[in-house]
């Protein structure tokens, strides 16, 4: 028998899958294998409370800062059209005890589950259903809070409280529409200590506060349309000024399927910089199943009847002692060899860019049978610690035929019946493609199982609540005062002729509202200061020279200063430092700094003339233009706020051509 | 009757949905003045308004309709939901102890009601097994469905209808009975069964569960699982309630049917053992005492059932300025006992002595409890105290208000005579009344004090 080439086989698979770098992907390869995504938004809002309860919302703990802990597990059980969801089964067999952490300051009786829910925030249904306005989605008549079920334990009740505001709306892209499924409130849920074996640890601050979620159609047909889906619902939700910013106050999910595959949702992305090349890899990770769907029905004749043979390896067979096998034996593990009938070159087949099939299966013992990593060696190791010379024993020992592959997988005894039960399952699910799943992000681009998707049948309507009604008055009143839509800022700002790559920055922080208002209201050329807020600014911003808690209505501030005073707008850009650098600058005392010194018009004029007669002194020819420049350069700061420097410098000219006549 | 098509919709939403030939679990699409909707309109809540039509959407979340957005709807489809708990036969061994299970309703297995929103008993031994398999590892068990009432709806006759029912599976031979009930009286059932149901051979397990067994979080499985093993191997032969102990799923308690009172509206630890100690912990499959007095197992089948209860007796809980009327027209309604509980050491103001005079002269029982929950009534501290015990009121040590009521209607329901009742009331059964109150029988803790945060912080609540 000849032995396989791991690394040959995964470079081979490769070029089969037709994988490219992203960075070379054409909108062809993306047609080729069929791309297609969408989203699910998570954003948090700026609310006092949380969602269901009267908790301060928006407090983070360090891991160890808590007061109590309580442990519970979850059971699944049947929504309400009488069927039991597949995670949440899944979830059962992984048989976790969940602990919560309690910190008295953000967690009371109802996060963990003690209290049934107080009434829902109305500030935050309020605000969830201006943000549903604002992307033309229909509202519902009635607020219905409903349970989705999460059996991970990331929810104390097992299930999320979640209502849909609205359904079927859309966003206007660059140059496409992408359609929006649904916008629902919903509780964020704890944020997890840790998860090693059985015992997963969660912090409770953060659940339970409100944010919305905005599902799209999946109408994304390359990973740069979704960066910008995901970019526009950003602007959208924080344009309205009501939604939370900075570290994990927005969560994307991004649900990708290529031709032939399933929808399968990445989890928790927190850069929308990352999803480009997430998008890329998953929508070619399922074109590599799909390659290996292929490859396994040609080797194995009946699926259904398609079982693993395993053999046990004691104390006894000391030949198959090899390094990881003799540490799980004393750690009084079990180790297991099994033989996976047609999956030679399955093992090692290309998944993902540096991953293979092998690690699927890992993941899922990770996950379902809770065994840590490393817990499984086979006979298609890429690394360069790889016991694949040793193989063809256990091999012959399992009596393999020459299309099989061989695993070693070891754990605590009780988790080995479920260890066997998920590699069968995921090689089952290997010959039909492609399993719905979530996975979860990494920073590289690539991502790993976490859970089996959750569908629809995980819903459960909440019995501990009312419905609430949505009246045509409530649309009316939270209607009038909507945020301006995203393509329409975005022509804005090209009218006004702001430069692009100030956009951006422009729409995250929510700032074309204020540039158009001192426009507007002061003014002021809308370009000039969305240069100095979207240039100047930011700068000042990514250098850390802005103050904490600087609020940017200080900006509003430093400009109406500046009309009060009659100032020019370059005068700006030299108060911005000053400005900046406390919460409550005051203007004068700021601009006095600069050494800016203001003069009217006559005074200037009177200068440049006495100037213009310091310069004949000085000079050692006769150019006039040096003349000028020497001047403007010495009126300069005098003339800033209250000339345009091209009048200045009209003005020293003439000034010094009537002098030399 | 047929089929209702139109389930929990009344007024105007019944007639719009009549008027497009619309029913319940059928498929729709319905074009409103705030855009298109579809989904699978479901019963609407008979509590909820007559303005609003819901439907299930496409990704599984329920909305509401407001009708008068609704310019025309069809249905395009029907399928109606087949809610229920997968049925197992539950599976028999013989190197197991066999278990009776008793339904009288309540959370421990329930489903979703649309008629209320709210949910409902719903209760089968092969429910339970579905829902439940761990059950088959600790015992052998059937089930019997006595009542399906919440537990507030439980009084005299299912009391007496469920001693009757366990004095004849004792004598058939089980080896431990649990009975399922709602929360909320657990513990008015409890003391009833421990009067009612005397020398018992077996474990009596009562059992609940604070959260409903429709969520995953549900306390219910566990305290299944506990009050399944304190039933089936449990050396501990008395009317108990299995609960948890802590709001984690940690360990159940056993409480003594006499001594036991929910605490709390919703916590899951919410049954406390009041002025003593629990008689027990359960936890993975061991029953572990913590008091060492209490009725062992037995092998004889020789229990007393003693199904009375007069329903005569009232309850009244004393306020400042209370007018001797409540008391009056008690006795104009043919009360024949009266619990009063009363404040401090057990007191009643002045404005009542004419009442009870009169209680004590139409020969109607009067026996003072605390509102105090804690302590012992203590009638010879103050002037009032004796007033009273002058005027017939005889004082019930720390007799619990709801044992008290349930434990006169159960004396008065075997004998009119006050002085045979009064020796029943005063002699305890099964520790409704204790001779002394250990010093760990009152243990609410403040938080706050740093103590008893380091404690907190360690134990799991």
């Amino acid at each position: 028998m000849t032995r396989i080439d791991p690394r040959r086989n995964y470079d081979k698979t490769r070029e089969e899958v037709g994988y490219v770098d992203r960075r070379l992907a054409t909108l062809n390869d993306y047609k080729r294998i069929g791309f297609m995504s969408g989203l699910e938004v998570h954003q948090q809002l700026k609310t006092g409370s949380k969602l269901f309860c009267r908790c301060p919302a928006g407090i983070l703990h360090d891991h160890d800062d808590y007061d109590a802990e309580v442990i519970r597990h979850m059971r699944p059980t049947l929504s309400e059209m009488g069927v039991y969801d597949g995670t949440a089964l899944m979830e059962f067999r992984t048989r976790k005890e969940i602990t919560y952490r309690i910190n008295n300051r953000t967690a009371c009786t109802y996060e963990v589950d003690d209290t049934p829910p107080f009434p829902i925030d109305n500030e935050a249904l309020d605000i969830a259903i201006k943000i549903a306005l604002a992307a033309r989605m229909n509202i519902v008549g009635e607020v219905h809070i409903t349970r989705k079920q999460y059996l991970d334990g990331s929810i104390p009740t097992g299930f999320q409280r979640s209502a849909i505001i609205g359904v079927e709306g859309y966003l206007q892209l660059k140059n496409k529409k992408v359609r929006l499924i649904q916008l629902s409130l919903e509780e964020d849920s704890c944020r997890e200590v840790s998860d090693i074996g059985h015992k997963r640890v969660y912090k409770t601050d953060r659940l339970g506060m409100p944010l919305i979620e905005t599902v799209t159609y999946p109408d994304c047909l390359t990973p740069e349309e979704l960066a910008e889906a995901a970019e526009y619902i950003r602007f959208l939700n924080r344009s309205t000024g009501l939604v939370r910013t900075g570290m994990g106050a927005a969560r994307e999910d991004v649900n990708v399927s290529c031709e032939g595959g399933t929808r399968v949702e990445i989890k928790g992305v927190a850069h929308i910089k990352w999803i480009p090349e997430l998008s890329h890899n998953e929508a070619f990770r399922q074109f590599a199943l799909l390659n290996i769907r292929t490859r396994l029905r040609k080797l194995i004749g009946d699926p259904e009847a398609w079982s693993l043979k395993t053999r046990e390896i004691t104390e006894e067979e000391k030949e198959y002692h090899f390094t990881p096998v003799r540490e799980a034996l004393d750690r009084g593990e079990k180790v297991y060899a099994l033989n996976l009938t047609g999956c030679r070159g399955i093992l090692s087949h290309f998944t993902q860019p540096g991953r293979i099939f092998a690690d699927e299966i890992s993941d899922r013992l990770k996950v379902i049978a809770c065994i840590e990593k490393p817990n499984m060696i086979h006979s298609e190791e890429i690394g360069d610690v790889n016991f694949n010379s040793l193989f063809p024993e256990v091999a012959i020992w399992l009596s393999a035929a020459p299309d099989d592959a061989q695993i070693i997988l070891w754990g605590p005894e009780a988790d080995i019946p479920t260890a066997l039960e998920t590699i069968t399952e995921r090689i089952r699910l290997a010959m039909d493609g492609v399993p719905n799943e979530t996975r979860k992000a990494f920073e590289d681009g690539t991502t790993m199982f976490e859970r089996v998707l959750p569908g629809r049948d995980r819903m459960y309507p909440d019995t501990d609540s009312q419905p609430i009604p949505v009246t045509t008055q409530m649309l009316e009143s939270l209607g009038h005062n909507l945020p301006v839509d995203i393509s329409s800022r975005i022509l804005q700002m090209k009218q006004w002729g702001i430069p692009e790559d100030a956009w951006h920055y422009l729409l995250s922080k929510n700032l074309v509202e204020m540039v158009e208002r001192i426009g507007n209201e002061l003014g002021y050329d809308f370009r000039e200061v969305g240069i100095m807020i979207g240039h100047r600014f930011r700068n000042l911003e990514g250098r850390n020279k802005v103050a904490k808690g600087f609020s940017y209505q200080r900006l509003y501030d430093m400009y109406a200063f500046m009309k009060k005073e009659g100032l020019l707008p370059p005068v700006a850009r030299l108060m911005l430092p000053g400005v900046v650098a406390s919460v409550d600058p005051d203007f004068k005392t700021v601009i006095a700094a600069t050494g800016y010194n203001p003069a009217t018009l006559q005074e200037i004029k009177a200068e440049v003339k006495e100037l213009a007669g310091k310069y004949d002194e000085i000079c050692y020819n006769n150019d006039e233009t040096a003349c000028v420049n020497w001047v403007m350069g010495q009126i300069h700061m005098k003339a800033i706020g209250t000339m345009r420097l091209a009048g200045v410098r009209k003005e020293v000219s003439d000034i010094l051509e009537n002098r030399d006549k | 009757m047929g089929e209702d098509f139109f389930q929990g919709y009344r007024g105007r939403a019944l007639a719009v949905l009549k008027k497009y030939n619309v029913r319940v679990w059928g498929q729709t699409e319905v074009e409103t003045t705030r855009g298109l909707f579809k989904g699978t309109v479901l019963p609407r809540s008979e509590n909820n308004d007559d303005l609003h039509i819901v439907i299930k959407i496409e990704t599984g979340y329920n909305i509401g309709i407001d009708i008068s957005t609704i310019i025309t709807m069809t249905e395009t489809g029907y399928n109606k939901a087949n809610y229920k708990i997968p049925e197992k036969e539950f599976p028999y061994s013989d190197d197991k102890p066999n278990v009776k299970l008793f339904g009288t309703g309540g959370t421990i297995a329930s489903r979703l009601d649309y008629r209320t929103g709210a949910v409902i008993p719903a209760f089968s031994p092969g429910e339970l097994y579905g829902a439940v398999p761990e059950l088959a590892d600790v015992c052998n068990i059937r089930t019997e469905k006595l009542f399906a009432v919440f537990s507030e709806n439980m009084g005299p006759d299912q009391y007496k209808f469920l001693a009757t029912s366990i004095g004849k599976e004792i004598a058939s031979g089980i080896d431990g009975i649990m009975i399922g009930h709602g929360t909320d009286t657990l513990h008015h059932t409890a003391a009833a069964l421990s009067f009612m149901v005397q020398d018992s051979p077996v474990p009596i397990i009562l059992v609940g569960s604070q959260r409903s067994s429709d969520r995953p979080s549900s306390d219910a499985a566990l305290n299944l699982i506990h009050a399944s093993t304190a039933a089936g191997h449990g050396d501990i032969a008395e009317v108990m309630v299995c609960m948890f102990g802590p709001t984690s799923d940690e360990y159940g308690f056993l409480h003594r049917g006499t001594r036991v009172r929910k605490m709390h509206s919703s916590y899951r630890s919410t049954f406390r053992t009041i002025g003593d100690i629990p008689v027990a912990t359960v936890r993975r499959g061991e029953v572990r005492p913590i008091k060492q007095d209490y009725n062992p197992r037995r092998s004889d089948r020789n229990v007393k059932i003693m199904p009375y209860f007069d329903e005569n007796v009232a309850m009244v809980y004393f306020y400042p300025h209370m007018k001797a009327d409540m008391i009056h027209s008690l006795i104009d309604n043919g009360y024949k006992g009266i619990i009063i509980v009363g404040t401090g050491l057990g007191h009643v103001n002045r404005e009542l002595y004419p009442a009870l005079e009169r209680a004590q002269k139409e020969n109607v029982a009067v026996y003072m409890t605390l509102q105090t929950i804690w302590g012992y009534v203590h009638m010879f501290v103050y002037e009032t105290g004796r007033d009273m015990m002058a005027k017939g009121v005889i004082p019930l040590g720390n007799m619990l208000p709801e044992v008290a009521w349930v434990k006169l209607g159960w004396a008065l329901g075997q004998t009119n005579d006050l002085e045979e009742v009064k020796k029943i009331m005063l002699t305890p059964v099964n520790d409704e009344i204790t001779e002394r109150e250990p010093y760990n029988g009152y243990l609410v803790y403040q938080g706050g004090v740093p103590e008893v945060e380091e404690f907190i912080r360690k134990v799991h609540k």
